[in-house]
Parts: structure tokens; C-alpha cells; sequence
């Protein structure tokens, strides 16, 4: 089980939140103009990484505000939570791999 | 390859069983392959087997970079049914089943399957209403499904708390389902290709692809390279990392899924039965423990652990439809990572790269394709055009649109 900070709750137990899948996939604003492929690629496709993973999480039974979370889907390890908009925090790939 | 049967028993008796022959040769990898197969799971051994027995392509290796079966193949909770929803999810699953019910002779290996029935539990109207079209539409596949009145089901399972919390209203049976032994079928496939000359290579890793002009060539491994005229992948939650080496990304995501087993008991559960509403489903292993599966985790992850929250969330229901059970200890908990598509129905695809294929997002429910999967995935391999069957589970459905949407009817029920 994890422990998940919430950038305005502070620390709590998973089970408050929901997770979203990956984060910093922008909606095309070309709609009208995309492709089968561009539409299936922005709608189904992820990178789902062994690693270093930027994702989003809501705090549903708490404040139910949105942020993202920097996480190692390896080893489970979270290196931090960051608000939406705010730049993700670059983490050390020689962290990550441990 | 020494035949198992009773005279072969007898025969070994004699010197008290320590002249069995090795089952699988342990090879060096030869320089090229007709074929390469990433994954020594239950899928892709069973395609080796289907390829050296149907295609006659017996120049075949399997990559393995722990041992075989050591995955989610090891780590299921052993169901085998073939009820699903659409018409292709039956081809493929009813094409298994009938693979299934032969395994044991076909492989020479005794897979212990047994068709001992499945029972799917409902428990508000909306079930009863799924089950009803689930079953009807099943009935019009040409594959056995029976409706269950509380009564019947009581018969069956007569420790069952009908009148629980979402009380038992009624259930849809398979008589055909059952459970198989996961290892035997890893082991059995195992064998048998070996026997007809393919390759099983364990404790190699593949760290890349070499290709060229958009072709394939081979596979670098932790062996050094080992040369392929067509690879394909079999590697369930580790695809994205794989595919992410040949250049492409696919819609799939990876989730830890765990099961536990309890302290072996006496016989007590002669069928499967599971409720996908209330997430517990449950069987008895013929060595006594209940197998109990639990849910996936909401969060990507490669842990092959799970989260505590999802055993608790399990349990419960569990406990309140089975009250007998309650004060059962369970022995083993465990996770195996299970690669996850929306429409919650497999892959099996040619990709971006030329002769390069993939078999994957199988999610929570791939042990019971295991022979169909190989199968239609092998026939694929060797023609390089995709089987009728695996046809519909192309890549491209995810840009076309044409999804087999499965989830109401497998997202959680193995």
C-alpha cells in the first residue's frame, strides 16, 4: 500500500485516492483534422513504463483535487507530487534504477 | 522423448524412478532460428509446439530470461471457460476449449484438467439481465452455458449464503469449465516441443532487436544475438518494454493481479465459482487449498506484488458468501503483473516492424486461451498473415474502432 502526498492535504493512505493513468497527454486541439491513427494513439496508446512514471491521481475521498505523482513502477517507490500545470521534477535516472 | 504410460511407471519402479529422462534438453542458442519466441510462458510454448507440430517449422527457440512458466503462468488461478460475450472472444476461447479437452493426450503430459463446471453468481437485476444476454448469446456460439435458480445453486454449492449482503439471485453455469494444472500445462508444452526439436533456452534476456529496413533480424540477448527470420512475443506484462525497444507503443497497460491459496482442507468445493460483482471467486485445488483470486491493482506497476487493500477488499466477500470459510488461514499471497487493454480483450498482431509479431494484453484472464492462443498464433507466425481467428485482434482495432469490448464480461472474472 502506498503513501501518497497530496500537494494540499499533505501525506495519506492510498485507499483516499484513485489513480489516472499517465500524465502530461495534452488533448489535440486539431480535432476536426486528426487521423484514425492520431485519435486512436492519443485516446489508447501509453508508454506504460518499467521506471519512472508521471502520472495522475485524484484525491477522491479527501479534497478532490487533481495532481500528478512522479512514481518507480518497478519498485513502487514515489519521488514526489507536483500540482497540475507545475513543471514535473527531474528525477536522477541512477535513482530511479535502484 | 520416453513416452509416459503405465508400462513406462512400471518399468522405472523397478529402479526406483532414478532413470527418468531429463523432460527438456537445457541447449546452447544456435546462431539463427526460423523462429524465436520471446516468453517461455504457457502461451508461447504452446505456440513453439503449434508451430514444430502444425506448421512443420521446427528450427524454433524460445527466450526465456527466468525459467519457463515462472510467470503469470505460475502464478493464475487455474480457470479454464470459454462464456464470453462476443462472437469473437468465442472463437478464440471455444477453439481453446476444444484444445483443452484433448491437452493431456495431445502432450503425452497430464495436465489434470478438469471440467468440473463454473458457475458465474448474480446478484442484482442488472446481473441477472448480463447473465441472460451473456447466455444467450453464448447459446447462439454453439457453446454450453445453463441458467441456475438459487435452489440449484444451493445443490451445487450447499454451504453457499444465498441470502447474503447482494443476495445470490441466480447464476449461469458452464459445465465445460473447470480448472487445469498451471505448471503441468507450462511443462507438458515444454516436453513435447522439445521433443520435436525446439529450443528452450532459460535465464536469457532480451535487451533488444536488431533490425534492418524496418525488418526484423534478431534478437540481442543477454547471450549475445541470436539470429530470427520472424520473432514473436509472448511476454504479457512486460510487452510495452519490448515493444518499446522495436520502436512502437501499444495500448496497453501493466497492473499488478493477485491471488492467495489457504491451508489444504478436506474436498468441500467440487466446482469453480465466481461473482464478478462482488469480486470473489473461488475453487479447491486437488491438493485442498482454496484458490482465491483477488482484484488488480487501480495503478501501473511491475511489482508482482499488489496492494494489501486489495486482499482485504477480496476476502470480505469472500468470508460473506461463504461464512464456513471464515476462520480459514491462508498460506501464500502473490502477484504476477497482467498487461491490461481497454476493450479487455487480447492482441495477437502483426506490429509496425516486419515479421515481427505480438501476442499480448490477455489482461487478467489468459491461462484458459493458453492452447487457443498458441495455436492461432503459431498458424499466424508461419503464414505471415494473421489466422482467422486472431484476426479480429489486431493493433489496428484501436485506430479503427472496431473494439471487442469484453469488460462487462471479464474485467474481473478469470
Amino acid at each position: 500500500m502506498l503513501i501518497i502526498e497530496c500537494p494540499w492535504c499533505g501525506k495519506r493512505d492510498q485507499t483516499e485516492f484513485s489513480c489516472h493513468g499517465e500524465a502530461h497527454i495534452a488533448r489535440p486541439l486539431n480535432t476536426e483534422e486528426l487521423s484514425e491513427e492520431e485519435w486512436g494513439d492519443y485516446v489508447f496508446f501509453r508508454k506504460n513504463p518499467k521506471g519512472l512514471h508521471y502520472e495522475r491521481w485524484v484525491h477522491a475521498h479527501g479534497c478532490r483535487r487533481w495532481f500528478n505523482v512522479a512514481r518507480n513502477t518497478l519498485s513502487d517507490h514515489i519521488h514526489g507530487s507536483y500540482k497540475p500545470g507545475e513543471t514535473p521534477p527531474t528525477i536522477d535516472t541512477q535513482e530511479v534504477s535502484q | 522423448m520416453n513416452r509416459y504410460s503405465i508400462f513406462s511407471l512400471i518399468r522405472n519402479s523397478v529402479n526406483y524412478h532414478q532413470d527418468w529422462q531429463r523432460a527438456w534438453r537445457s541447449p546452447d542458442p544456435k546462431k539463427e532460428y526460423d523462429v524465436v519466441i520471446v516468453g517461455g510462458g504457457g502461451h508461447g510454448l504452446a505456440t513453439a509446439y503449434y508451430l514444430a507440430k502444425e506448421c512443420g517449422i521446427t528450427n524454433v527457440a524460445i527466450i526465456e530470461k527466468g525459467w519457463i512458466g515462472g510467470g503469470n503462468t505460475g502464478r493464475n488461478t487455474t480457470i479454464v471457460r470459454s462464456n464470453y460475450l462476443w462472437d469473437e472472444s468465442a472463437g478464440i476461447y471455444e477453439h481453446a476449449m476444444k484444445l483443452w479437452e484433448n491437452l493431456s493426450t495431445d502432450l503425452n503430459y497430464n495436465v489434470m484438467f478438469s471440467q468440473r463446471g463454473l458457475l458465474h453468481l448474480a446478484h442484482s437485476v442488472h446481473d441477472m439481465q448480463e447473465i441472460g444476454r451473456r447466455g444467450n448469446a453464448i447459446h447462439l456460439n454453439g457453446i454450453d452455458s445453463e441458467f441456475l435458480s438459487p435452489a440449484q445453486i444451493k445443490e451445487m454449492v450447499p454451504f453457499i449464503n444465498i441470502n447474503c449482503r447482494y443476495p445470490v439471485m441466480g447464476a449461469l453455469l458452464q459445465k465445460r469449465g473447470g480448472t487445469a494444472r498451471h505448471d503441468a500445462v507450462a511443462w507438458g508444452y515444454a516436453r513435447a516441443a522439445d521433443a520435436m526439436g525446439v529450443d528452450i533456452i532459460q535465464n536469457c534476456e532480451v535487451t533488444g532487436f536488431r533490425m534492418e529496413n524496418n525488418t526484423v533480424k534478431g534478437v540481442e540477448t543477454s547471450r549475445g544475438f541470436i539470429g530470427a527470420k520472424k520473432v514473436g512475443c509472448v511476454v504479457a506484462g512486460n510487452c510495452s518494454v519490448l515493444a518499446e525497444m522495436a520502436g512502437f507503443r501499444l495500448p496497453i497497460e501493466s497492473f499488478p493481479l493477485q491471488a492467495l491459496v489457504s491451508e489444504p482442507i478436506k474436498p468441500i468445493l467440487d466446482c469453480v465459482v465466481m461473482s464478478g460483482s462482488i469480486h470473489a471467486y473461488i475453487s479447491q485445488s486437488d491438493k485442498g487449498e482454496l484458490v482465491i483470486g483477488a482484484g488488480s491493482d487501480a495503478y501501473n506497476s511491475y511489482s508482482q506484488r499488489g496492494g494489501f487493500d486489495i486482499i482485504e477488499e477480496t476476502v470480505g466477500p469472500v468470508v460473506e458468501l461463504y461464512p464456513i470459510f471464515s476462520r480459514m488461514k491462508m498460506l501464500r499471497q502473490w502477484g504476477g503483473i497482467v498487461d491490461v487493454t481497454v476493450d479487455r480483450s487480447p492482441l495477437i498482431s502483426k506490429t509496425p516492424v516486419d515479421n515481427l509479431f505480438f501476442n499480448c494484453g490477455w489482461g487478467t484472464g489468459g491461462f484458459k486461451a493458453t492452447p487457443g492462443s498458441g495455436n492461432v498464433f503459431a498458424h499466424s507466425i508461419a503464414k505471415g498473415e494473421m489466422h482467422p481467428i486472431a484476426e479480429p485482434f489486431s493493433i489496428n482495432r484501436f485506430n479503427s474502432g472496431a473494439l471487442i469490448d469484453e469488460g462487462a464480461a471479464a474485467a474481473v472474472a478469470h
